[in-house]
């Protein structure tokens, strides 16, 4: 099966490693992800904050060339593995269908581009896709090098189940926990999963108020974790993994709260259990990457949980 | 608390007037907002003042206030208000109108973050974040770029920080697009439609 790929900018620059262990990952599992010719900036959170309408074009436009790749009145699955992208596809998909205002408007505006977008795309996580679509059964099958004694922190983040999702719990999330399970790792419990990491707030030069927030969020996270015995603490967000990894140093500095961590993808973890190669999964992109040496286990063993 | 100034009668009508935002009228000051915000102990004014004050018309109080621009956007007060209020997309309505009005605090990272944003993504359809980043310490704060730069030296070590421009090959079609939008009448207080968007707006 074939899904229609919407990277976005974070996943064409500072996190290559995502799409890299994203596409590895899928390639292995046997699914294509074809990506959208030409596709635009989702018109991210950062525009809503100067053009509410002018963001949900930017948006419709994506949503438009997506449903011009199927003919025939078919819906297409668009696969946006950043969560900034994946919410606001799916935000401006909810109000166009909820505000007879936004639709006529976006309407317009892209017949005037010669584009048209009639509702026939469905967007989707590729979380989404491995435990529905795929299933965790068949991901455990594909499992060669099971992450026995690994704890992982499970960190979903703001926008990936909050607040237009539907594939999981947005309270509390769980099916990251259970693909982590599946490839045979031990996902920690913690009350964080969902708790924002304050990217926003670190994103660019951090001063006053926003720089000692930003540092005090990402402070929390990595000390629950680490309390936790965590190994690493994985996400399904660029901006989540950016901000928690590259600041770490700074919040020692200036919180006088050292603390550790390595934060990586899950599509990354996933790609380790498959047994890909770490080139191949961009974990020399990293700034941090120490796990403990695991267990190998002859001939598979990796559970399901269903 | 008293208003520091004036009292904008029309100032809670505007920003209820963003699709979906009639809910603002049914706000019963639980502070369910405030307490599940993450951020609401950096804010001068927590969410559910801010809803108030806005629905009083405490306009120069609530455009002026760190609160819109600390909100993070992570929707964790939309999801939990018992009476279904968009609180997040009104800060995002609080944002835009503190913009269009050139009133948000001078040199703070956020607001100069979205309009550069916007500039860059308006004219090549794609977001290049290292020039984003570059470009934002240098209306800000130069002198932190100093400070940051090993961060940056690491990234472009391990090929996460590029320089070349992203851009959609389509760029026509995108302009054409944007400006049908913004040539929709009245549509600044609902939806954004910012003059100054792509300028060198606020002071």
């Amino acid at each position: 099966m074939n899904y229609s790929y919407y990277p976005g900018c974070s996943l064409k620059g500072s996190s290559n490693a995502y799409e890299e262990s994203l596409l590895a990952v899928f390639e292995t599992l046997g699914v294509g992800l074809d990506e959208l010719d030409d596709w635009n900036c989702c018109g991210a959170t950062a525009y809503a904050a100067v053009d509410q309408m002018k963001a949900f074009a930017m948006a419709a436009r994506n949503l438009a060339l997506a449903e011009a790749t199927a003919e025939g009145g078919v819906s297409v699955d668009l696969v946006a593995p950043c969560a900034g992208c994946y919410m606001t596809l799916l935000k401006t998909q909810r109000y166009l269908n909820k505000h007879r205002s936004v639709a006529d408007t976006i309407e317009g505006a892209l017949e005037a581009g010669g584009l048209h977008y009639d509702g026939r795309v469905r967007v989707r996580h590729p979380l989404d896709v491995l435990v529905n679509d795929i299933g965790l059964e068949r991901v455990a099958d594909a499992v060669t090098r099971p992450l026995q004694g690994l704890r992982v922190a499970c960190y979903y983040g703001c926008l990936l189940v909050r607040p237009f999702a539907t594939f999981d719990d947005q309270h509390n999330p769980t099916t990251l926990d259970r693909l982590m399970e599946a490839l045979g790792a031990e996902p920690i419990d913690w009350p964080l999963k969902t708790r924002c990491c304050g990217g926003s707030c670190c994103g660019g030069p951090l001063v006053g108020t926003i720089r000692e927030a930003g540092l005090r969020l990402i402070s929390v996270l990595l000390q629950e974790a680490r309390r936790r015995d965590a190994d690493i603490l994985v996400t399904a967000c660029p901006l989540c993994q950016f901000n928690l990894e590259c600041f770490q140093e700074r919040v020692g500095q200036e919180l006088g709260e050292p603390v550790e961590l390595t934060v990586g993808f899950f599509t990354q973890i996933l790609g380790l259990a498959l047994g890909l190669d770490e080139r191949r999964l961009g974990i020399q992109r990293m700034l941090r990457w120490r796990l403990p040496e695991l267990t190998s286990v002859e001939g598979g063993g990796a559970r399901v949980y269903a | 608390m008293k208003p520091r100034s004036r009292i904008e009668s029309g100032f809670a009508e505007e920003i209820a007037a963003i699709p979906g935002g009639e809910r603002l009228r049914e706000c019963i000051q639980c502070g369910t907002c405030s307490a599940v915000c993450p951020l609401s102990a950096y804010m001068d004014y927590t969410p559910r003042r801010l809803i108030a004050m806005t629905e009083a018309g405490m306009k120069d109080e609530v455009l002026g206030s760190f609160s819109i621009w600390v909100c993070a956007g992570c929707y964790a007060c939309t999801t939990a208000c018992p009476k279904e209020i968009p609180i997040t997309d009104m800060m995002y309505a609080l944002k835009r109108t503190a913009i269009r009005e050139g009133v948000h605090p001078r040199r703070f990272g956020t607001p100069v973050l979205a309009r550069e944003f916007v500039r860059s993504v308006d004219r090549w359809g794609r977001n290049s974040e290292s020039r984003l980043a570059i470009n934002l310490y240098r209306k800000t704060h130069p002198r932190l770029l100093l400070q940051d730069y090993p961060l940056a030296e690491r990234l472009r070590r391990r090929g996460r920080m590029r320089l070349r421009r992203e851009s959609i090959r389509q760029r026509a079609q995108l302009r054409t697009i944007l400006r049908a939008v913004e040539a929709v009448p009245d549509r600044a207080a609902t939806t954004g439609g910012s003059p100054t968007a792509g300028s060198e707006g606020a002071r």
